[in-house]
């Protein structure tokens, strides 16, 4: 089986990902910072400790403001549901995953405005439209890091500074590049960074995060849901203390404990020579798709101003037949549609059909992307 | 009194994190559950030898660690 799909999420997971997930239930399985007994104060060690590790990854100053979500999914809601008011007004790209789209178009109706960027159909964007998008209401700008559908990466840092000039901050969904590609949050200017640990952070499911930068005024992020702590117990208001406000719940130990394993297995393997190697992995797959007659190939088609993420579309085929003839036929799993983003795929022309994407990820091998490469052909001609 | 002092702390987040720094520095400290007759928190506190109560919070404070109260075991 060749698994072409890690965009969605990354498999196989390395085994020292499922090795501290087992461990940490048999070595540490209190409720951290609940019962005070030694099992407990182990779970909140290890949840510490990884606290420390996604800090230190993406240079972050405080490992108190890495807050511990169930996905990006969840932290892009606790930004932005706890962030904007009615009244504020939002700037975003046409590039969003409905991770973003749809808290931003529910808080649309409760009064917030919305401007969206338009983006090139090769997913690059203009900074100057960034900056014309600005108003003096402002109060947040939201842009995804690379897209899922055609894997270009955006200019976050020169974003950034756009936001910060005219007063207003930005938070920054990570979910592709995200242990992918290096972050530093205060080198790039990140106040807001959301990520999700079971892509190329190669953590299971149900752990992700939000990173608050230090210019986040915490008392007007109000938290998503409130409830115990382990903290502050005589009171029946939420505590206002970093991580807790934002952490109500016993937490997902055996997610943080398989994303710290992960942020390990990154490092020891180097961020960068991942990079290189799914660079490498990209281009073959560009070079060998493009050639095909009657394949069309979608975005910027240049390594290394994307990720790993190629999309096509087949002419004269649907893209579910292709899907399903490369697992059926070829044993190569990938993902086809409109992949959770509309706005993507109305940005490139390819909505509402949706393309093919493979997505090799950190295990790939180049003999997985040739295979891929050659079954596509085979599809075309019959 | 006894020979220790404890530390209680807003989250346990700051509680592990203390402890982890002070160990760094080879201070004998121990995470125990908040003792009833100071808190009626359910979370943890840092224990530590009164004798070094005040280089103990001197590494806090310098570390800007947020402590809530710092008291003497009966
Ligand atoms: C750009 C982007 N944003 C958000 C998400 C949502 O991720 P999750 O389902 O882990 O919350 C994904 C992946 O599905 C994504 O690629």
């Amino acid at each position: 089986m060749i698994y072409m799909d890690n965009a969605a999420t990354s498999w196989p997971k390395p085994p020292e990902v499922l090795r501290a997930m087992t461990e940490v239930l048999e070595r540490a399985g209190g409720n951290p910072g609940r019962s005070g007994h030694r099992l407990s104060i182990e779970a909140a060690r290890v949840i510490y400790d990884v606290r420390e590790e996604v800090a230190q990854f993406f240079h972050a100053a405080d490992p108190l403001r890495v807050v511990f979500t169930a996905n990006v999914t969840h932290a892009l809601n606790t930004a932005l549901l706890g962030f904007l008011d009615s009244g504020d007004h939002v700037v975003v790209s046409s590039m969003e995953h409905n991770a973003v789209m749809r808290p931003l178009r529910y808080l649309e109706q409760q009064g917030v405005f919305l401007s969206i960027v338009p983006c090139a159909p090769d997913g690059s964007i203009s900074l100057q439209d960034v900056a014309e998008a600005m108003t003096v209401k402002t109060r947040l700008v939201v842009i995804v890091h690379a897209s899922n559908v055609i894997g270009t990466i955006l200019p976050v840092a020169e974003i950034a500074a756009i936001a910060h000039s005219a007063g207003a901050l930005i938070l920054v969904d990570a979910a592709q590049t995200a242990g992918a590609i290096p972050i530093d949050v205060q080198a790039m200017g990140i106040d807001l960074l959301a990520f999700t640990g079971h892509k190329a952070l190669q953590g299971p499911p149900g752990i992700g995060g939000l990173v608050i930068g230090a210019g986040v005024d915490v008392a007007r992020l109000h938290p998503l849901m409130r409830g115990g702590t382990g903290s502050q117990s005589e009171l029946e208001v939420q505590p206002e203390y970093m991580p807790d406000k934002y952490e109500s719940g016993t937490p997902n130990i055996v997610g943080i404990a398989g994303l710290g394993a992960g942020i390990r297995w990154l490092k020891h393997r180097g961020v960068d020579a991942i990079r290189d190697h799914e660079k490498m992995l990209t281009n073959a797959l560009i070079d060998g798709l493009s050639v095909i007659p009657g394949v069309k190939l979608y975005g910027i088609g240049d390594s290394g101003r994307s990720m790993p993420v190629v999309s096509i579309a087949v002419s004269g085929k649907r893209v579910s037949e292709v899907g399903q003839r490369l697992d059926d036929e070829f044993d190569i799993l990938c993902r086809v549609g409109l992949h959770c983003a509309p706005s993507a795929h109305k940005t490139i022309g390819t909505f509402p059909e949706g393309t093919v994407r493979f997505a090799p990820g950190a295990l790939t091998t180049l003999d997985e992307v040739q295979q891929t490469i050659k079954a596509v052909e085979r599809i075309t001609r019959s | 009194m006894s020979q220790y002092g404890v530390i209680l702390f807003f989250t346990t987040s700051s509680a592990i994190q203390s402890e982890k720094m002070l160990l760094k520095e080879s201070f004998a400290v121990k995470l125990i559950p908040v003792p009833r007759e100071l808190s009626s928190d359910c979370g943890i506190a840092l224990r530590f030898d009164w004798d070094d109560m005040e280089r103990v919070t001197l590494v806090l404070v310098e570390a800007k660690v947020e402590t809530d109260s710092v008291h003497r075991l009966p």
